[in-house]
Order: C-alpha cells, then structure tokens, then sequence
C-alpha cells in the first residue's frame, strides 16, 4: 500500500540494445522521488514504458498496488499520470486558458464552457500558487510561465502523479528557485511526483529518493539526505568526475579580437537586435557570453562568423579589419567555429566522416589538385584526426556521419576547428546534449586551447559551464552586454539577476 | 575485434551500402509495377493479357538487333534528361523545366543542321555545342531567380517549359519551317550524328552515335559529381545549404551553376534525338516535350546516380519498346506509359519504405553508440591522463 506507483523488473529491448534491463521503479505516495541518469541511460524509454508508448518485454506495472495494463498514453493519462515535458507542448496562438483545457474540454450541447474552465483553473492556480493570467497568449508570456501553464495541465485533470522531465533546462536561477518550491507546495497536496534529471544540485534540494540509472541498468535508490552529490555522479557515471575543471592561472596576453560597437537591427522593429556590443578577447583566455536563449547571441555569433551581415560596428583580429570579410576569409585565416546546432550549421550529415573534416579546407592544396579531390590525403588526414581526438565510428573515416552518435559528431566538429589551430575559436553550447562524459572532453578540449594560448570565445546558456570555464563573463541581455563579471567573485544567483535583465551595470570597454 | 571480418560481416556490410540499398528498392518497385500492370492488362483483354505482358518483358528482343539497337536510341535523349533531373536534384535542385531545356536545345540544334551545311562534317558537333549552350541558358534562369530572388525553382521552371515551347514554335515558323507537314525542315545529311559503326553491330535500327554521346555525358557528370571539388561543393549544397554556408560556399553561384548544367543536359538530349537521322522533325503542336517528363522517372527509378539513370534509362526504354511491339495483341501503346507510371508511384512508395527501414536502422545504431559512448570517452580520458602524469 506504501507505494503509488510500481514498476517492477521492467525490461524493454530494441533491436541489439537493451534499454531498459531489470528495472524497478517504486513511488512512495507524495514523495519527489528523482530519476537520475545521462544521456541513453534509460530514463525516457522507463518513461515511455510508464505512459503506454512502449510494451515492455517483462516486467510490471502496479498503480496503487493493483496490476495495471497501460496500453496507450490516454489509459496512463485516465490513471492520473501526467507529464511535462522538456520541451512544451503548448499551441503559441492559443490563450492560457484554451491550452489547459484543450483536450479535456467541458462541453455543453457542442459548446464550450470556459467560464467553469476558467474558474477551475483560477481556483488551482491560487491552491497552489502558480501565477499565471488565464487571457494571455502563449506566444506573449515567459518560459517560466509557460511551464506553469504545463503544471496547470496535469492539475486540471486531476492527475496524481506528475512527471517532470528536465524541466530547469530552460528557465534562470530563480526560476528554478521558483519551481522548487512549486514541487514541494504540489507534493504537499498529496501529489506524487517523478523529477528526471542529471543535475545533481536539484535532487539535494528537493527530491526525497532518488533512483540512479547507468546505461539501461539500476543501479540502487537511495535516500537523498543520506548521500553526497560526489556519491551520487560516481553512481551516475560510474567513476568518479571532476566537478571543477583544472584550470592554469589566467596569463592573458594580446588582445586577438575585438568587436566595437556592433549593431543588428530588426526588420520591421525599431529596436535592434544587437545593439552596440563591444569587447574583447585576449590570447589565453576564455570569455563568455551568457544569457538566456533568445536575446541576440545566435545573431552576434552569425555577424562574428559571417553567416549574416550587421549594420553597424567593426570586428578586428589581430588590428586586421574584419567587417567584410567573407566567411571562408575568416575560416580560413584564424576563426574557428563551433555551432550551435551541429547539424544545421557544423555538419554533411549524408558526408563521410572525412568529409565532414575537410569541410573548411576541401579547396587546398592539400586536399585537392586540379579541382580533384584527393581521396587518400583526405582519408590520411580524418585518420589523423580520428586516433587525436579519440572519434568512434563504424567504419573510420568512411563512415556515414549521420550514423554516429551525438557525441562523436561533436569531436568531428571539435577536431576540425582545433586542428586549424586558429587564433579565435568560437564555440557555441559546444556540450549541448551530450553526456557528463563527453561534456567533460570537450570542456577540457577548450580550456587547453585557452592554455595553449589561444583566444576563447565561449557562448553558453548552461550556468555550470559559465562559471566553470570562463575567466570573464559577459552577460547579453535583450540584444546588449549588460554587464562584465567575473566567475569567482559573484554567485550564480547574482548572474541570475543580471541574465533575467533586472540588474546591469554600464560596461566599459 | 578490428579483423575479425567475418561473412556474415561482410553480407551485413553489403546490405548496409547505400548504393545496394538503392538498387534492391527499385527492383522492388520494378516488381510491383510489373504485377500490377499484369492485373492491368487481364482486366481489359484477359485473352491475350499473358502474350502481352510477355511481349512487353522482351522488350528489345522482339525483333532482333534492330529492335535491341532502338532500345538504345530510344534511351539516348531519356538519359540526357532524366540527366539533366537527377543532378539538379542531387544538388538539392527540382528541375522539372528539363522538357522546356530539351526541345530549345532541340531547336537550336535543328537551326544549326538545317542552316550551317557550310560546317561539313562538323556540323553535327556545332549544333550539339549550340543545344548545350541553349539549353544552359534555358536551365541558368529558373536558378538565377532562385539564387537571387528567391523565386521557387520548380514554379519557375515549370513557367520555363511553356515559354520555350511556345517560344521553339514560333521560331520554327519563323525559320525553318516545313510548310507542308507544318514541322521543322529536314537537317543536312552532315548534321546528323555519325552512326559510329553502331548500326553494324545493330542493323536495321535508329541507333547512332547519340548513345555514345550519352554514355560519355553519364561518366563525365558522375566524375564531377564524385571526384572534384566543383562537386563535393554542389552537394554539400543540396544535402545541406546552411553547413554549406558556414564552411564559405558560395550558394548563389552554385545554385546558377547547378541549374544552367541540368540545363545543358537536357538541351544535348534534344540535339542528340532531333540529329539522329532517325526521321523526327519538331512538331508545330502545343505540346510540352514528353521526353523532359520521361527524364523526371528516369532520374527517380534511377535515385539520381548518374549510372543508375544510364540503366533506368535503357530499362523504360526497354519498355517503350516493348509496349510497341504489344500492339500486335492490340494493345495501345499508352499503355506503357501506365505501367511506367506505376512503377514510379512504387519506387516513391519503396523510398519511403526504405527510408523507414533506414531510419530504424539508424536508431539502432545511435542506441548502440551512445551505450558505447560514455565508456569509451572514459577510457579516453583515462589514457590522456595516463599520458600527461
């Protein structure tokens, strides 16, 4: 009777993997029980098995300690599950209102009731203190509210057992706060909730039990006060890791690039994307550009790289004008560029993996001779690069790069910027959607560029990887730098502060 | 483990290449084709349905080497076309305007033969040359707009088959004009393209030197598009413009470049059919080309590879022909164009197929790999360290 929820010895296989091998799941009633694990350890597909979207090989389900039979997501949803995922899944034109009762509509006569609706939902809104106006639209209110709106959605259809899955990934410090100390108001109620996560941080402060899973196997559940978030990555990962990069003392040299006064308006607005951005960045250090998605920095680093043209404002490298120079001047005279999305912008993924590493210098002499490609240097070289930075594949440099994982399509992209040994390397989220493991070898990639020498301009929505990596910060709010920090004097919650634009400091350059 | 290249390693590698993938997809959309037109023939003439249908299979063998050497010469401006398509699209381009690029090629290349008898023997090649250079023109605009105003190219060149084959119409009234068949004028003897001893080998039949032309624009395209440098940029276009842009291509000119050599495919396609010395003059009728939309089928049967279109290319050939000789069981020969039609709806339906099985495929594999992956960045990190200490 103790447990709500019971998945017991659930095994779900595909096709030469085991995802799921031997787990059992077990939630108390009104407990924040975390789901812990990387990338691929299992945690959706548990999940998906839980919201009737697969059938698992073994294994089964009990819901208040009756055998349950979850065929498909609208039985798990009349059982009173419900879950918020990562990304929302909010229509943007729609109201409040009509999104949390689209689908669960109370309808008289074939017409809809909204005053009732909207009644309920004031009524939940106020128990338990999610704040949101009803009226306005999706496409109008913040992230943070948007998700309360998701909350809302379980809550109007009186689900007990609440699913969050990653849900601090897009919101600030004190959003987060803020959310914390939602779950708890919700598990208070007598709500059961589910948290998965890989931030380790998050558990401490609000889970009561947490279960760890490590490539598709359980590897215990334990009591959070009873462990450490040390313990609990080793579990995670399954060896210890380094929280703080190692990093040599700061010797800044030259100043290899500087941006002054840069612009970027806006087609049919009066204010500008970017507006007057200025700084630099000096050989040895990396800098970082921090803020949350969406105010200017994919802008800044398309006008950095070429990709699109600015209005205003200068870019040197080196004392050499830059501002007009085409892209592939830049790629090939010293920029090097990781993109934020590898597979719009750093990738062929129907490209050979040797291909795909020759995507900047195909056109040298090196590569090619009388407008021939030559295929053996090619393959040479990716062979090169594979042993250097470690890239797994199936079939080496031949290997269709589609076909490879996530974190090695990284490396790919990793390799080829580094070994052109430029003077600026830009990266953007470089760690996005990889694994504690990879994103430890990519951020130790980067901080021995920095050691190396080499100028570092880092663009990243992740806090962690703000304080851990940079020498500075530079906080872009709204299209502007708002304000220059540095990572060991001021705390996360202060950048918070400054990220969601309530604080800023006039810069100087 | 890296050695250990077993048998069933190697079966499951050969299933793995996409070229072999390609291939079996559309010889499962042959098949389906082929047994639906089968059902075809039985509902309207059940009596004769299986003498039919056998006719059609042996195609080229109906009538010894002449009907063989005509399978060829049928093949040749299907080829340039489905050419001209199959490289448009490889560099991410819809070219439907082959039909309105093969017949400005054709016309140019009839001027040439009808007017320059000055040329002597090198007339034909003249009026080859002319065809390519018309039918370019004819592809570059549809990819000017595209490259600079972004106008949707299968909109315009769409748009391009209309205006060239009014345009062509005009121009042979104005020119070279047969007024009694109300065609264009019979070209000179020396523009026809030299038979290249091919009709010793199938006598009796249309085929000449045009096939070859063909064959050498197949190697030459798949050169370009495998082995140069012209074509890793072209494709690195198609599969993705905006990596593209990121590593310096320059898009707009390999948009206009993309379109004006599809162009000039189509536009040899034209020269090669109307200079083959086969009796086919350009008709005075408002009707679009037929063998630009034959080249669209022809380049998807043959998944856009150069040496898949040389073969898909002879294969519905094989069929035209086929269906030709079916008249004897008083069939009409538009029947081929059904069963031709088929095929291409089930290549489309096995492409989605194989896509699908691709895609699970490709899921199993990212599982593996991520199962994989974190132990093995472990190990990496263990050795860097092992190194550094």
């Amino acid at each position: 009777m103790d447990y709500i929820i019971e998945m017991l010895n659930i095994r779900k296989e595909f096709p030469g993997i085991v995802a799921n091998d031997d787990i059992t799941l077990q939630i108390k009633k009104t407990e924040i029980h975390a789901l812990l694990g990387e990338n691929g350890a299992g945690k959706s597909t548990l999940m998906s098995v839980l919201f009737g979207l697969y059938r698992p090989e073994a294994g089964i389900i009990k819901l208040r300690g009756k055998e349950a039979n979850i065929t498909d997501p609208r039985t798990a949803s009349n059982l009173g599950i419900g879950m918020v995922h990562q990304h929302f899944k909010l229509v943007e034109d729609f109201t409040v209102l009509q999104n949390i009762i689209l689908g669960a509509e109370t309808v008289k006569n074939g017409f809809l009731k909204m005053d009732e609706a909207k009644k309920k939902v004031i009524e939940l809104s106020n128990r338990y203190n999610l704040y949101i106006d009803p009226d306005a639209k999706i496409s109008d209110i913040t992230v943070g509210m948007q998700q309360r709106v998701e909350i809302l959605k379980m809550l109007y259809r009186d689900n007990e057992i609440l699913i969050f899955d990653e849900p601090t990934a897009v919101l600030t410090p004190q959003e987060i706060d803020e959310l914390m100390g939602i779950m708890k108001e919700l598990s208070k109620e007598g709500k059961s909730l589910i948290f998965i996560t890989h931030k380790l941080e998050e558990i401490k402060k609000v889970a009561d039990r947490v279960t760890v899973l490590r490539r598709g196997k359980c590897i215990g559940t334990y009591n959070v006060k009873d462990v450490t978030k040390e313990f609990l990555s080793e579990k995670m990962v399954g060896r210890k890791v380094q929280f703080t990069i190692d990093k040599k003392a700061l010797k800044p040299k030259e100043t290899v690039f500087e941006v002054k006064n840069l612009s970027m308006k806006t087609k049919g607005s009066t204010r500008n994307t970017l507006n007057k951005i200025s700084f630099k960045v000096r050989q040895g250090e990396i800098v970082c550009i921090a803020g949350i998605d969406g105010n200017g920095q994919s802008e800044l680093v398309y006008a950095l790289t070429g990709i699109q043209h600015f209005d205003e404002g200068q870019i040197l490298v080196n004392g050499e004008d830059w501002t007009k120079k085409s892209i592939r001047y830049r790629n090939s005279n010293g920029l090097s560029h990781i993109p934020e999305d590898r597979h719009k912008y750093g990738l062929v993924l129907e490209y050979s993996m040797a291909y795909n590493l020759v995507l900047q210098t195909y056109f040298t002499d090196r590569f090619q001779k009388r407008g021939f490609l030559k295929r053996n240097s090619i393959n040479e070289y990716a062979k090169t690069l594979i042993e250097k930075f470690d890239i797994r594949s199936g079939q080496g440099p031949l290997t269709t790069t589609r076909s490879m994982s996530g974190g090695n399509q990284q490396k790919v992209i990793l390799a080829r910027e580094i070994d052109k040994e430029p003077s600026i390397m830009i990266a953007v989220q470089p760690a996005r959607g990889l694994d504690v493991g990879a994103t430890e070898f990519i951020h130790k990639q980067l901080v021995e560029q920095r050691d190396s020498g080499k100028a570092v301009l880092l663009i990243s929505l992740e806090l962690e990887e703000v304080m851990n990596l940079s020498d500075r910060i530079l906080v872009i709010y709204e299209g502007e730098i708002v304000g220059e920090l540095d990572p060991k004097k001021i705390t996360v919650q202060e950048l918070g502060l400054y990220m969601a634009g309530s604080k800023r400091d006039e810069v100087k350059v | 483990m890296k050695n250990n290249t077993s048998l069933s390693e190697f079966f499951d590698n050969f299933r793995r290449k996409k070229g072999t993938a390609n291939f079996i997809s559309s010889l499962i959309a042959i098949g389906i084709g082929l047994v639906i037109g089968i059902v075809i023939l039985l509902v309207s003439n059940p009596a004769e349905s299986f003498a039919g249908f056998f006719t059609m299979l042996v195609g080229g063998f109906n009538d010894g080497t002449r009907s063989l050497g005509n399978v060829f010469y049928f093949a040749t401006p299907i080829i340039m076309t489905g050419l001209a398509v199959g490289f448009a699209f490889k560099t991410g381009l819809f070219n439907i305007g082959a039909s309105g690029q093969f017949i400005v090629g054709a016309y140019v290349a009839v001027l040439v033969g009808v007017k320059l008898p000055v040329l002597g023997g090198f007339q034909w090649v003249v009026g080859i040359l002319a065809a390519m250079i018309a039918g370019a023109i004819w592809g570059a605009i549809p990819g000017i707009l595209k490259a600079f105003l972004n106008v949707h190219e299968v909109i315009s060149s769409i748009m391009m088959n209309y205006i060239g084959m009014f345009l062509v119409n005009y121009l042979i009234k104005q020119t070279v004009l047969n007024v009694y068949t109300n065609r264009s004028l019979p070209v000179a003897a020396t523009a026809n393209i030299p038979k290249m001893g091919l009709t010793t080998i199938f006598p009796g039949s249309s085929i000449n030197g045009g096939f070859l032309v063909a064959v050498l624009f197949v190697v030459l395209i798949y050169i370009v598009l495998e082995k140069t440098t012209f074509g890793y940029e072209l494709k690195a276009c198609g599969y993705n413009r905006y990596a593209a842009k990121y590593a310096g291509i320059n898009e707009t000119r390999s948009i206009v470049l993309s379109m004006a050599i599809a162009g000039m495919l189509a536009g040899i396609g034209g020269a090669l059919f109307y200079l083959s010395g086969a009796g086919v003059y350009i008709e005075v009728v408002d009707v679009l080309a037929a063998q630009g939309f034959t080249g669209i089928s022809v380049a998807l049967l043959g998944m856009s590879s150069p040496i898949g279109i040389l073969f898909s290319g002879i294969f519905i050939a094989w069929l035209q022909i086929g269906g030709f000789y079916m008249q004897r069981y008083s069939f009409v020969p538009e029947f081929i164009q059904i069963i031709t039609a088929i095929i291409i709806y089930s290549s489309a339906a096995s492409l989605i197929i194989r896509n699908y099985l691709e895609m699970k495929k490709l899921k199993k594999d990212e599982k593996r790999n991520q199962s994989g992956i974190t132990e093995t960045v472990i190990d990496s990190l263990r050795n860097n360290k092992g190194g550094k200490s």
